[in-house]
């Protein structure tokens, strides 16, 4: 039995979901409704951040409190970009690779010195000076953010501004990053983060020192993060410090814990059922978070493993 | 006389007022195992660390593989081929024994920044750490979840990881401590088909193992070594009878 679970859980969900995602458009244009086109567009862009976080968090044990400062970095790099009259996604989206991958080597360099609460603290705080060095930017905006007034170009075709493209661009990244990420976790690379969060004195007395491998990860993690960023300033045509806010970096966090660590997949499903829930529950009460914080709990204590650990059994004997 | 795979110069080591070890030096030869002795609290697990790299020493040397090795890190010193078991156990549990053996391996074959093929199906890795596993004699649980081995097993895949990097020389840290009588037969058959190619450094509690593999034994009291010789010397040492092995027989 053991294996159906592991088969469910592992091959079939991700299946599944993908598959249902990319439904989303041909459902929104028989049922008329654009809302539920953008809607999922953005948990789409949220989930890509999530995916990435999963990454170095789920397999690579780097409890990342500043993921959202990504986001920021990204979302700006695409608005600033455009304010100098600059829309051509091949110039924008690059550049917000680069400069997150580049903020992500040089905090990283230094976060992953320290290990545990320290590592949360200090992403945190790298997080938080990201933040509010977005809230200065006076030029664009500071604390108010800065308007688009319209989306990037790919040069002459509607692949960012017709909303349905734009929803397929996204959930390409997504399965794309997805499969990457995969791939790479099963790799010889991968294999040395799994192993160097289960015994870092093992993998240094094989002559391992698990370090670059980890900033590795927590550069590739970071550009990914970028990407996805890049991608919001698009869905919402607006940019603004709130992307960076550590409340940003927890919800992401929630979202890879609520779905299961260290999955990938999971992190898209713990994206789909935070973001829904909070359009839901705040639909009748703004103090939503009262409801959904106990349910958060209940689901991390129960469901241990998140909602794919839900699916019961499949653990190698 | 050949030149020594280890040696160790006036090693010390003080946490605190409490002096660990006292101005330590041994050497292991080609082809030998050195038993170290001594008991609780002696400084054995100490000594290996300094060995290894986990512990800073305050003043001494360690020549290894024919170099100063005293200011590397561990992982450099692992790579040069100092291989080690550790006296608490550091499996990766989550692993397969298979994938914990193959990740030894992989280690030795240089860096891992490989990020595309997959380990798990790789033949250059798999097939060596089957063939380390057929050795130490833990086929049968190639597939097993190494979390979910017995402790005897678990002392086994910790010989099983630190052969997988070849080593030119082991540290062995109690291998056989809570090992049931079959499975200390087992290494000790093992060890001893080793140390013809694998020079070890031998701690151990369990003086009839000790006395079955090793060439020479250094007895180890209050982080300084009172005696060193054959088995049979160290047997006969009233010295040593008193400080350490006459505890045993009464115990
Ligand atoms: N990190 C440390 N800080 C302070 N004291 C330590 C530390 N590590 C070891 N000691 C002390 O040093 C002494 C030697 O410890 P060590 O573990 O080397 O002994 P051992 O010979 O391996 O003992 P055992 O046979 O119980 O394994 C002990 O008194 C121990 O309490
Ligand atoms: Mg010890």
């Amino acid at each position: 039995m053991t294996g159906t679970a592991f088969l469910f859980r592992n091959r079939i969900v991700p299946i599944l979901l993908f598959a249902l995602l990319a439904l989303v458009p041909a459902y929104a244009a028989f049922t008329d409704d654009r809302f539920i086109l953008l809607f999922v567009t953005r948990i789409l862009v949220l989930a890509i951040a999530a995916v990435s976080l999963d990454f170095i968090l789920g397999i690579g044990a780097m409890v990342s409190f500043g993921h959202a400062a990504y986001l920021g970095l990204g979302a700006y790099a695409v608005g600033i970009l455009a304010d100098s009259d600059i829309w051509a996604a091949w110039i924008s989206f690059p550049v917000a690779i680069l400069i997150s991958g580049l903020f992500a080597l040089v905090t990283g360099a230094i976060s992953l010195r320290t290990r545990g609460v320290y590592f949360i603290m200090i992403t945190l705080a790298f997080g938080q000076m990201a933040y509010f060095t977005a809230t200065s930017l006076s030029a664009y905006g500071g604390d108010d953010g800065l308007t688009l007034w319209s989306r990037s170009e790919f040069f002459d075709t509607g692949l960012f501004s017709d909303d349905t493209s734009f929803y397929y661009l996204v959930f390409g990244v997504l399965l794309a990053v997805t499969l990457l990420l995969k791939q790479i976790a099963g790799s010889r690379f991968g294999r040395v983060l799994k192993g160097a969060k289960q015994s870092e004195a093992r993998l240094h007395a094989i002559g391992i020192d698990p370090y670059r491998y980890r900033l590795a990860a927590y550069v590739i993690a970071g550009m990914i993060a970028g990407l996805a960023g890049a991608l919001m300033a698009n869905q919402s045509e607006f940019v603004s410090p709130a992307y960076m806010s550590w409340q940003r970096s927890g919800e992401i966090l929630v979202m890879v814990i609520l779905g299961g660590l260290g999955s990938l997949h999971g992190a898209i499903l713990g994206a789909v059922a935070y973001l829904s829930m909070e359009e839901v529950l705040s639909g009748y009460t703004e103090h939503w978070r009262l409801i959904f914080g106990p349910l958060l709990i209940l689901v991390v204590l129960y469901g241990k493993g998140g909602l794919l650990g839900l699916i019961k059994g499949g653990d190698k004997s | 006389m050949t030149a020594p795979a280890l040696q160790l110069k006036n090693l010390n080591k003080a946490y605190g007022a409490l002096q660990v070890t006292k101005d330590l030096s041994l050497e292991v030869f080609p082809g030998e195992i050195h038993a170290v002795i001594g008991p609780n609290g002696a400084g054995k697990t100490t000594l290996i660390g300094q060995i290894a790299g986990n512990v800073q020493s305050d003043s001494g040397k360690v020549f290894f593989a024919g170099r100063d090795v005293t200011a590397l890190p561990v992982a450099r010193r692992a790579q040069l081929g100092l291989g080690r078991s550790f006296q608490i156990t550091a499996i990766l549990p989550e692993f397969s024994v298979l994938e914990n053996v193959a990740l030894g391996v992989q280690a030795h074959h240089g860096h891992s920044f490989h990020f595309f093929k997959p380990a798990a199906t790789d033949e250059s890795l798999n097939s060596k750490a089957r063939a380390i596993l057929d050795t130490v004699n833990l086929s049968h649980r190639t597939d097993a979840r190494a979390g979910n081995l017995s402790h005897g097993e678990k002392r086994v895949l910790e010989l099983a990881i630190a052969l997988a990097g070849e080593p030119k020389l082991l540290l062995l840290d109690e291998p056989m401590a809570g090992t049931g009588p079959e499975e200390t037969r087992n290494l000790v058959e093992v060890l001893k088909s080793l140390k013809a190619s694998i020079p070890m450094l031998l701690v151990e509690h369990d003086m009839d193992a000790v006395f079955q593999l090793a060439d020479r034994i250094s007895v180890l009291v209050y982080g300084g070594i009172v005696a060193t010789g054959t088995p049979d010397e160290i047997r006969n040492d009233a010295k040593v009878r008193e400080a350490y092995l006459g505890e045993d027989e009464t115990a």
